[in-house]
């Protein structure tokens, strides 16, 4: 008796797992229809640019302070803990390189994609959701003008435009936040903090890998956002759930690809 | 928020974005040091390169004057064949020294040039002769080991009847670094 | 070219084994007032997609304009489309636009027209439904009567041939229903068109509709100018019109026997 009992919960909760696999697996695929749609109706987007400009407005200028703040924190972070180790080597000149290597190659791209979605992403699906519960989205199809390109599209490239200048705006400013607590404050000196910095940056590794990095993450970012509010069932529980989808889901997904761009990039 | 003020912010958000990929260009990457400019190669043999490697740069009192730009092993001397790159406004006397230093404690190694005093320069595919290997840290551990050992030894034989000859100390390096 | 501008032919729809439309059958003719009307989760609202083209049916057509709209392409959907306006039932209007830019709307997407054009129209739309001097205000500073209306302003803004309205007087003062009720009827006259009512109004929509079709358990119950409905012996009809308490649809949900459930205590 009690067998069986046991048979059916284990039975039960496989076909649960089971069920929310296939549900996850239909979003991924209905997801990437959304993708699909979104690019091949993109085409208005830069004809009537000023749409674009909008999105990016509310996107990128409007992220603009957490980025900036958050870079200046993270650089002078960076510099402190560095200092702290690296002096017991003697080596505390090589904070510079430290703090530059860990802001382009790693932390801007990723620390920025993750604030993106927070901020960034969550107002993209919170609007998009409320937007479908209002009924609006149905609105624009019966007046014959496609959700996709004149909603979905614009906030896309927007996206994934701002994401890159976010990054480096965010690596800019982290250097600079390292500078000020390395030099004037703790006092390494400052032609050795550049000049091995120069010396041990390269434009291609380093930089271009890190913008190449944002690039992704900001389509993958922006797109998750984009799908979540769409999807979202038209109600306030279903939009709300859909901005918690949208930040953990960005997270995961921009911290996978983060490995799988880093070992593609210190392999070839 | 009307179009042109939206229009106006999002221009000064491109242009600080702008801004500050042509500062890390500039003060932060390479942009400036880079190899643009004519050079002409030279190669140098090594017994052990140590952790050398391509596009490391080569110094000489100190100054960037180029960059290593091949590394390939002859098979029939079984040594490590170094292509250098140096900047043409900088000539070399065919009898410099070409040695492998380490850059501080942790540092990368790169390729230190010292000039001989023969009156005829290096040209374009030429051969250095000269040459110092890099400084592989188990070979002197284990000559620090040894002369360690055998200085003990010397002190033993010391302390007994001089019946027997003292050794040589044999060190091949001087004090230990460390 | 019949006579209908829209017609709705044998339609069947469901979806999850649970069939919404059985078989339903109706012609809307040009120039009219239409209403159709049900009880809740009968199908009125859905029946308004179907005609739009947003869903198709399983069984049967729906023709507008003599074309099939399930049959039709994406451009030629949109085309169908071009002609319609629809009213949804909170207004829809989109919240980061203001009521200009709201009106305005359908005509940027679909015509050319210059700046000057197209204020002068919006202005003209705003007008017809009493709200010209308040173009400049956003959604959310409009009372709900107010955003209804700047709704049908937008609705009419290609001058449609086919107006849909999706509960148009749910959830409104009495002042603003007057004004709503009479917009629909003299808009509708005003353009030459067709106007859809789907509501549970009976009150305000008999006053204006030409005729009213009742829909319930997935076919037409009833149909007939608001005068024969009110006449009706129907017993579905009866009730709902005349708002009896008890009749077809009963005032208890299904429960087992009151005194033996008490007694079980």
């Amino acid at each position: 008796m009690i067998r069986s009992s046991l048979l059916v919960s284990v039975i039960r909760t496989l076909r649960g797992i089971g069920n929310r696999m296939i549900e996850r697996i239909w979003r991924l695929g209905a997801g990437a229809r959304l993708f699909l749609l979104t690019i091949i109706y993109s085409g208005d987007c830069f004809r009537r640019f000023h749409l674009t400009i909008r999105e990016i407005y509310s996107t990128g200028v409007m992220s603009l302070l957490i980025i900036i703040v958050s870079g200046f924190f993270v650089g002078m972070v960076l510099a402190l803990q560095g200092y702290y180790t690296l002096q017991k080597y003697g080596s505390s000149e090589a904070i510079g390189v430290l703090v530059a290597l860990s802001l382009l190659r790693e932390l801007g791209p990723v620390v920025t994609a993750l604030l993106f979605a927070g901020r960034a992403g969550t107002a993209i699906t919170a609007e998009i959701g409320l937007m479908k519960a209002t009924e609006q989205l149905s609105a624009m199809e019966m007046m014959a003008v496609s959700p996709i390109a004149r909603v979905i599209a614009p906030r896309f490239w927007a996206g994934v435009i701002s994401m890159p200048i976010l990054a480096t705006i965010f690596s800019m400013v982290g250097i600079l936040g390292a500078y000020l607590v390395a030099v004037p404050v703790i006092g390494v000196d400052e032609g050795a903090f550049w000049s091995q910095m120069q010396a041990n940056v390269d434009i291609h590794i380093d930089i271009v890998n890190g913008i190449i990095k944002s690039f992704v993450f900001g389509i993958a970012c922006t797109m998750i956002a984009l799908f979540e509010g769409f999807d979202a069932p038209p109600t306030a529980e279903g939009v709300s759930r859909a901005t918690t989808r949208t930040v953990v889901t960005s997270s995961l997904v921009v911290l996978g690809l983060d490995f799988v761009l880093t070992s593609f990039m210190l392999t070839v | 928020m009307d179009r042109t003020t939206i229009d106006l912010w999002v221009g000064v958000f491109i242009a600080l974005g702008a801004a500050a990929l042509l500062g890390l260009a500039m003060k932060v990457g390479n942009l400036t040091t880079g190899r643009v400019g004519a050079t002409y190669s030279v190669t140098a043999a090594f017994e052990n390169i140590g952790s050398l490697k391509p596009r490391a740069p080569v110094k000489s009192a100190g100054v960037v004057v180029g960059h290593v730009n091949n590394i390939t092993f002859d098979s029939k001397t079984f040594e490590a064949v170094v292509t250098i790159d140096i900047d043409q406004r900088y000539p070399f006397p065919k009898d410099t020294f070409a040695n492998i230093y380490t850059a501080g404690l942790l540092g990368e190694q790169y390729v230190g040039l010292e000039a001989g005093g023969d009156e005829v320069e290096l040209k374009n595919g030429d051969k250095i002769t000269q040459t110092q290997d890099a400084v592989v840290l188990e070979k002197m551990i284990s000559q620090f080991l040894y002369s360690k050992a055998s200085e003990t030894k010397d002190e033993v034989v010391k302390s007994e009847p001089a019946t027997k000859t003292s050794e040589d100390k044999s060190t091949e390096l001087g004090d230990a670094p460390f | 070219m019949t006579n209908n501008i829209v017609e709705i032919d044998n339609l069947s729809f469901g979806y999850k084994g649970r069939l919404l439309h059985k078989s339903i059958n109706m012609a809307f003719p040009r120039g009219k007032v239409v209403a159709i009307m049900g009880g809740s989760g009968s199908g009125k609202t859905t029946l308004l997609r179907l005609i739009g083209g947003q869903i198709r049916p399983n069984l049967g057509e729906v023709r507008v304009n003599g074309k099939v709209m399930h049959e039709q392409d994406r451009a030629g959907i949109y085309q169908l489309r071009s002609k319609m306006g629809m009213l949804f039932q909170h207004g829809a209007l989109f919240t980061d636009l203001s009521v200009f830019e709201n009106v305005a709307f359908p005509m940027r997407e679909h015509t050319d027209l210059n700046e000057a054009m197209i204020k002068d129209l919006v202005l003209m739309k705003l007008n017809a439904v009493g709200l010209r001097g308040a173009y400049n205000l956003m959604p959310n500073e409009l009372s709900g009567g107010m955003a209804r209306r700047v709704s049908l302003a937008r609705a009419i803004a290609l001058d449609p041939d086919i107006i849909m309205y999706d509960e148009p007087f749910a959830g409104l003062d009495p002042i603003s229903l007057r004004v709503i009720c009479e917009l629909i009827r003299s808009l509708n006259d005003a353009l030459g068109a067709t106007s859809i009512i789907v509501t549970h109004d009976v009150q305000d929509t008999f006053s204006i509709a030409d005729y009213v079709y009742f829909v319930a358990n997935g076919e037409v119950a009833a149909e007939g100018t608001p005068h024969d409905l009110m006449q009706s012996t129907l017993p579905f009809v009866h009730q709902f019109v005349h708002a009896e308490k008890d009749g077809p649809v009963p005032f208890h949900y299904p429960a087992g026997d009151y005194r033996a459930e008490l007694m079980h205590e």
